[in-house]
């Protein structure tokens, strides 16, 4: 950089007002072999990554929304606890013998602890000048065994936990207000069979879900009041109302218990 | 136009050299997937910081609904999933990018081991990014909290609890997050200062210091 006596700068700034530095890029004789310029070539190159991975990223985010449990409610003492994957296999550590109980701070701190001060001082740790993953043995070996470690105890953990009954803790329950005055009420009540699984309230018994978990059409409902669902144990033809009943009851359920407005 | 505009602001701060060192830099032979298909385990580093922009994006729009307080942040996420336009877009990209930065920086961090390129001279440039994986690692944590549906609350007591276990620190460490004895209101104003403005903040900081080194140092050659 030019300095010295004679500068002259623009105002009182310290940008010097002469011999500006010109706009042109490099020239690529400049680039030997098959070095590139990084822009605009390789930013280019860089975009065409980038735009593939932002599709495979956008599909995953349209194919998968992101999950969202009923609110939180500090006093259900039963519902287990998982964190977000990438959490797991510190999570699993604490599931072991001496990682845990008495030993809880081994799982907890100790071994997370060493393992993660291993990786921020790793440059001091393997000082040696090579560089190939088979010329430093004991590094590789080592990480290897770390990434063998994480993978596992992920596996494990993923293994071990119960997914159906987790998403079942977790489902939004509508909160559904029966309307019992309504015609409707009382032909559910004269049905044997069906206060028999779905309880008497229609939200539900220990052999069958509410009859309001699932957002069917009135159509839907009578077919499924008259055939049932085989696959989930809902015996079929068990209505022993008229027609005119049936297309009453299925209207209630259909509409979220309440008589349809207009009626 | 565009010439005048530019040659007005150079004339006042000179900013050619600056811009011109980062566009006509070299990118060798070794490290571009064009000549060797291989060198794509060299993308890893630049698509982490690809799903790190589509976090602040995607973060600053989801503020716009979220509201950090145990009566309304549920309804708010609920509002944002179900009845804004796009909202659902914009918090699933929120939500896969957070397991993807985690993904991608874990590969990258693989290359950059494997390489052996956090040897000499690289070790600073190694131990900045090794904390940017323990701010990513905060972040996620923290971010888990802000749905306040049932997962979120109960990982959050039970990581506490964890860090309750550690020794000496652990119980000033849990009050500290938490805000208090009790898991509650407080917890999640925090996680969400935590969230939105101290980690990130720290993550601008050392993804700065890790770029600078980066380019004053150059990329590791070839093996």
């Amino acid at each position: 950089m030019h300095r010295g006596k004679g500068m002259k700068f623009v105002g009182d700034s310290r940008v010097p007002a002469e011999n500006r530095m010109p706009n042109i890029p490099k020239d690529y004789s400049e680039y030997p072999g098959k070095t590139e310029p990084f822009w605009p070539n390789f930013l280019l190159r860089e975009w065409m990554v980038g735009a593939v991975f932002l599709v495979g990223y956008l599909c995953l985010t349209v194919a998968h929304p992101a999950p969202l449990e009923r609110v939180a409610d500090p006093t259900d003492s039963g519902y287990i606890p998982l964190p977000d994957w990438y959490f797991l296999f510190l999570y699993q550590l604490l599931k072991y013998t001496y990682a845990s109980g008495d030993y809880t701070v081994i799982g907890a701190v100790v071994i997370p602890g060493i393992a993660f001060g291993a990786l921020l001082l790793a440059p001091w740790l393997d000082r040696g000048p090579e560089r190939r993953p088979v010329k430093r043995p004991i590094a590789t070996g080592l990480m290897l065994l770390a990434v063998a470690s994480i993978i596992f105890l992920t596996w494990e953990s993923v293994a071990t936990h119960d997914w159906e009954k987790a998403a079942q803790q977790g489902a939004i329950v509508d909160d559904v207000e029966v309307d019992e005055s309504a015609e409707a009420y009382a032909i559910y009540q004269s049905q044997q069979s069906c206060i028999g699984c779905h309880g008497g309230d229609m939200l539900g018994g220990a052999a069958a879900p509410s009859v309001f978990q699932s957002d069917y059409s009135k159509e839907e409902v009578m077919e499924i009041i008259v055939n049932g669902v085989p696959d989930k144990g809902m015996p079929a033809g068990q209505f022993a109302g008229t027609d005119e009943e049936l297309e009453i009851l299925a209207e209630f359920i259909a509409n979220d218990g309440q008589v349809p407005a207009g009626e | 136009m565009l010439q005048k505009i530019y040659d007005w602001v150079d004339e006042r701060l000179d900013i050619t050299p600056m811009w011109r060192d980062i566009a006509d830099h070299e990118v060798p032979e070794h490290v571009n997937p064009a000549h060797h298909f291989s060198a794509f385990v060299y993308c890893f580093g630049g698509l982490t910081f690809f799903v790190v922009v589509i976090q602040i994006l995607s973060g600053m729009f989801l503020t716009m609904y979220y509201v950090p307080d145990i009566i309304n942040a549920y309804e708010s996420v609920y509002f944002l999933q179900h009845e804004v336009t796009h909202g659902v877009i914009v918090r699933g990209m929120h939500h896969w990018g957070a397991s993807l930065v985690i993904v991608m920086m874990f590969l990258h961090t693989l290359r950059v081991f494997f390489t052996g390129s956090y040897k000499k001279p690289r070790e600073l440039n190694w131990v900045v990014g090794v904390l940017i994986f323990f701010v990513m690692l905060g972040l996620g944590f923290t971010g888990y909290l802000l749905p306040w549906d049932m997962k979120a609350y109960f990982a959050t007591v039970v990581g506490l609890e964890i860090a309750e276990s550690a020794p000496v620190i652990g119980g000033f460490a849990k009050a500290l997050l938490a805000g208090g004895e009790i898991i509650g209101a407080q917890t999640l104003t925090r996680f969400f200062a935590i969230h939105v403005f101290f980690l990130p903040g720290a993550l601008l900081g050392l993804l700065g210091a890790h770029f600078y080194m980066i380019r004053k140092q150059g990329i590791s050659g070839p093996l």
